[in-house]
């Protein structure tokens, strides 16, 4: 879709957005939640000129890598340094946040025990599939967007009877860490970008209360810079007129009542509970969980002796749970491009593609241009 | 990790398997989230799982509201 990037349309959005921002008492601060709108913004280098339109963005915590509690990460190096022949299966990025013990990627697997990155689960289950002896765990981490895909494999692991494959689950509902930004009133948040492909499972619906008990306005947006141009507009908008609501600037993609068969999976094996979430601490059923039913395939319980989920600490000087809450920019952190650059990350925020302080780093004003 | 991108069914079959065509290359992926989708439909492609069908009406809605954007903006 190329004409959403066709610099007279954008041209033509700034300057819409320019005069709805002007009419309003100050600057509005809209907290785009998805760390791959935040990728984005910068790539195309819609940020500052949003800025200078009079439209302040600031980052949320929508990066399943970077608010996963260093407790969980710790729970997978252990997993895979002590026990033997298993093999340890996580999405790229999980395996290069920096712990106490190391990371995935420097950890010593034990006897017989490997790493392998997987891109989807299902390649996960495919090995445990043909390697029935193996201990197969995937190390499942993510938002609405993956919860789906890792309920699919349990669902299909246990018809198959499968006992070799478990998963070590790091799955997080966005609209409950919402809340939890708008309850702790440490950044005035004037609306919200919400992720298009969270919502292209959840819907509108969830983040409604962001409207209705909070007076927000929000829009779900895609991901090309014509995108999330339509979205702050709508944003502006709704506050003009004193009428928050969830626009849906992504209707291409999203369906209002989002996707009916995602949800009855993830619900069929998941249940909530009260995760622990990097920087936002405690938050009331803003994780899932397996089912009593499929209890049995919950890595966490099977390698509890091995891993335990006492609380780590995060690593020293990082200050990557203040930067998921939108409390502070990267730039202010003092390792920031010093000791946390993208070759060597202190924490995870450095680590992601869709980490703020590695976007900040890549592509902004002070590494304008390095990659 | 959460990048997700648009693709165009090839292929679908049995187990919810199949191919879709992206960016020119043919890429497999699991199709059992949407099950209302037929080959030739875009998808949302996300960690080897169609997680949504593209609707074509709301796409065109959208270009034909940057296309206006974009003349008035050249006038
Ligand atoms: S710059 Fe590095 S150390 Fe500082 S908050 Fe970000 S990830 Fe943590």
């Amino acid at each position: 879709m190329k004409e959403l990037r066709d610099p007279a349309a954008l041209r033509g959005l700034l300057e819409d957005i320019r005069a709805r921002a002007g009419r309003l008492r100050r600057t509005p601060r809209l907290m785009e939640v998805c760390g791959t709108h935040t990728m984005a913004l910068f790539r195309s280098g819609l940020t500052p000129l949003l800025a200078e339109a009079g439209v302040e963005m600031v980052s949320g915590p929508g990066c399943p890598v970077c608010i996963t509690p260093n407790a969980v990460h710790e729970a997978a190096i252990a997993a895979v340094t002590g026990a033997e022949g298993l093999t340890l299966a996580a999405f790229g990025d999980m395996t290069r946040v920096p712990t106490r013990r190391g990371s995935l990627q420097t950890a010593v697997p034990a006897r017989g025990s490997r790493l392998r990155i997987v891109y989807s689960p299902e390649e996960a289950l495919d090995e445990a599939r043909r390697e029935p002896g193996r201990e197969v765990v995937f190390f499942g981490a993510g938002f609405e967007t993956t919860i789906p895909a890792v309920a699919y494999t349990v669902k299909r692991a246990a018809a198959e009877g499968l006992r070799n494959f478990s998963v070590l689950p790091a799955l997080w509902l966005v609209p409950p860490a919402l809340k939890a930004v708008l309850d702790a009133r440490e950044v005035a948040v004037d609306g919200f970008i919400y992720p298009g492909h969270v919502s292209a499972v959840i819907g509108a619906g969830p983040y409604e209360f962001a409207a209705r008990d909070y007076g927000v306005p929000g829009a779900i947006a895609g991901f090309e810079p014509g995108d999330i141009l339509l979205a702050v507009r709508s944003v502006l908008g709704q506050m003009a007129a004193g009428k928050p609501e969830v626009a849906l600037e992504y209707g291409r993609a999203v369906a209002r009542e989002g996707n009916a068969a995602a949800r009855a999976l993830m619900d069929e094996v998941l249940e909530p509970y009260d995760a622990v979430w990097r920087g936002l601490g405690k938050i009331p059923r803003s994780g899932l969980r397996f089912r009593p039913e499929y209890a049995g395939f919950d890595a966490g319980r099977r390698y509890a002796a091995a891993g335990g989920a006492e609380a780590a600490a995060d690593m020293k000087g990082c200050r990557c749970g203040d930067v998921l809450r939108g409390a502070i920019r990267p730039e202010s952190c003092r390792l920031f491009g010093k000791a946390c650059r993208p070759d060597a990350p202190a924490g995870p925020c450095m680590v992601s593609y869709e980490g703020a302080c590695l976007i900040h780093f890549k592509y902004g004003p002070a590494g304008r241009g390095r990659t | 990790m959460c990048l997700a991108v648009p693709a165009k069914i090839v292929r679908l079959e049995a187990g919810g398997q199949g191919a879709a065509s992206y960016m020119g290359s043919e890429v497999r992926a699991n199709f059992s989230l949407v099950p209302q989708a037929r080959p030739g439909d875009w998808v949302i492609i996300h960690a080897g799982f169609a997680i949504s069908v593209v609707d074509a009406k709301e796409a065109r809605a959208t270009l034909r509201l940057f296309k206006e954007m974009a003349a008035a903006e050249r006038r």
